[in-house]
């Protein structure tokens, strides 16, 4: 199948120059992740038609809307996509309700109400409809802007770095909206962050972008594990697996999930049976053994293969595994590397330690 | 007391004042708006010619324009090609005059709100699909009310407050350009202080209370500052 999405663009500003040549799926989060200045919100600008950059083609499920070289260049204000700015940039001359009317107005009359009753709902602001931006909440503010970009119901979501202005605790009280939209929503979602913890929680799709280029791009789990980027490096590198709630040992308060290649005992969930999880698990609580281990305390033991070993020459290597079709990533010290003789393509167990519930 | 002819000053004063302060919204909203927002070399340039007449002496623009104006100027002779002869000591002409020494007072806070409002909010209005002009009037104006009410308010009493403009351009004829500021010359002139002084008083009057509503609306206005 190929990607509905497909994005070329060649910007240059002297200083900065953009150059990007992708294709994206259509539906899931894609998550455009680097430091500032590494192009992503350029990127996002540009598919937007915010910025236009001299050369580019940009599709998105067959309409073209920008093609310099046929000089196609769709003005922002006639794509049909939703867009969320850093801070929420609501109209602060207008009501919440009319924050959300606004673009409702300017489109043709086939959408309905029922739809944008359902938006409010989910992001839990029908009590504020009749109050002006000014005052709400920072975290407020950010859902009603979310609202107001899916009210139009475009084709696509761009979120351009939606909780970078707001404090730890706004943020919480956001994502878990933002993990609903991910199980609601049809269309897909372009999200530029730089936030690791928003990447582990929210993306399906990575892209991974530095000094105006693409990196790397994939499946989380296959970015998250790639040896070449830093990610894997970080003290704080993870994968993370979808799983469903299997069943609940509450004598234990244990739950257990299955992934498509296994299963996983996690401290009790609070959630029914049938219910997909992303489960996080750090590197550094993966250890290795050659054979599997009889007499553990660990309750995770699961069979691996070995596909890449990386350095970081301060004494730790990065173990790259493979749980069936699950990538997964191993911090351990260079020395057990050495003594246990690992190399690609060697069968192993992994132990897991410890996991982490993102949703 | 007011005599009849000083109501006549007043009310010509009025008449001219309203319609340069309508030609001047009209043509000072896109030259403000271009300003504001242009990166153009001519920025600079247009910018200086439009706030000329803060500093010129009104004489001196006066003089010029007269010049211009008439049978042998570059105006004149473009007015009389139109059949409709020279501006010089005409209604139209006042206007016309009013309209270039007055600009200034409409266009630079014009310029400074729409400056203030920024790039954001027109670009969030263009994700939900308004066209620029549609956010001209849906976006930019609403947040710009300020800025218009002070341009419309200081372009109006700076009209009606005009005398050095007015003596060049269009001199001292009854009904047609002899404004309030001339007609309190003309009192002191025939040392005539008292009635000098009932006009002097209706113009001091005027110009306060409406700068005072002036301010005090705009202290209740929500400004763009405020956008989140």
């Amino acid at each position: 199948m190929t990607n509905p999405i497909i994005v070329r663009f060649r910007l240059d500003y002297g200083a900065f120059q953009l150059a990007v040549d992708l294709s994206l799926p259509g539906s899931g989060i894609t998550v455009l992740f680097g430091h500032s200045g590494s192009g992503k919100t350029t990127l996002l600008r540009c598919i937007a038609g915010l910025q236009r950059a001299q050369q580019g083609f940009l599709e998105i499920n067959g309409n073209v809307w920008q093609d310099s070289e046929r000089g196609v260049f769709l003005p922002t204000h006639k794509r049909p996509l939703g867009y969320v700015f850093q801070e929420a940039n609501l109209f602060p001359h207008l009501t919440v309700a009319g924050n959300l009317q606004f673009g409702l107005k300017r489109i043709a009359k086939q959408s309905n109400t029922a739809d944008l009753q359902h938006i409010v709902e989910l992001l839990g602001i029908a009590h504020l409809l009749k109050r002006l931006p000014d005052c709400l909440s920072g975290g407020e503010r950010q859902r009603v802007a979310i609202a107001r970009a899916l009210a139009l119901n475009p084709q696509i979501l761009l979120m351009d770095e939606p909780l970078a202005s707001l404090d730890a605790k706004r943020k919480h009280e956001i994502l878990p909206f933002l993990s609903r939209l991910h199980s609601e929503l049809a269309i897909p979602v372009l999200y530029v962050t730089h936030s690791q913890q928003e990447v582990a929680q929210l993306a399906d799709t990575l892209v991974i972008m530095e000094d105006g280029r693409v990196q790397a791009s994939g499946p989380l789990a296959e970015m998250q594990s790639r040896l070449d980027v830093p990610l894997a490096q970080d003290r704080d590198a993870a994968t993370v697996w979808q799983a469903t709630v299997s069943e609940h040992e509450t004598d234990y308060y244990l739950t257990r999930v299955v992934f498509a290649d296994g299963a996983l005992s996690l401290p009790l969930v609070d959630a029914a049976v049938g219910t997909p999880l992303r489960v996080q698990i750090y590197a550094r609580d993966v250890s290795i053994a050659l054979e599997a281990p009889t007499a553990t305390s660990i309750l995770n033991v699961l069979p691996a293969t070995v596909t890449g070993l990386a350095d970081d020459h301060g004494g730790r290597t990065v173990v790259r595994l493979q749980v069936g079709n699950q990538a997964l990533l191993a911090h351990i010290t260079r020395k057990s590397a050495l003594l246990l003789g690992l190399h690609a393509d060697m069968a192993v167990y992994v132990q897991i330690k410890g996991t982490s519930i993102l949703n | 007391m007011l005599t009849s002819a000083d109501f006549d000053t007043l009310l010509l004063t009025f008449k001219v004042a309203s319609i340069s302060t309508a030609l001047m919204m009209v043509l000072g909203t896109p030259l403000a708006w271009w300003l504001a927002r242009t990166s153009s070399a001519w920025k600079g340039i247009i910018n200086a010619v439009v706030a000329l007449p803060l500093v010129l002496p009104p004489t001196v623009l006066g003089f010029y324009l007269l010049v211009m104006m008439g049978p042998a100027g570059v105006i004149g002779e473009f007015t009389n090609w139109l059949g409709i002869g020279t501006l010089p000591f005409t209604f139209a002409g006042l206007v016309v005059a009013s309209v270039l020494y007055s600009i200034p007072f409409v266009v630079q806070p014009l310029q400074a709100a729409f400056a203030t409002i920024g790039e954001l909010p027109l670009e969030a209005a263009a994700t939900l699909r308004a066209s620029p002009l549609d956010t001209f009037f849906s976006v930019v104006m609403p947040l710009a009310k300020p800025g218009f009410l002070t341009a419309i308010i200081l372009g109006f009493t700076h009209t009606v407050g005009e005398f050095g403009v007015v003596l060049m351009v269009g001199g001292n004829i009854p009904d047609k350009t002899r404004v309030v500021s001339v007609q309190i010359y003309n009192h002191v002139e025939a040392m005539d202080y008292s009635d000098a002084h009932w006009l002097a008083g209706v113009l001091l009057v005027f110009s306060f209370t409406v700068l005072l509503t002036l301010y005090t609306v705009l202290k209740t206005q929500p400004t763009a500052h405020q956008l989140k």
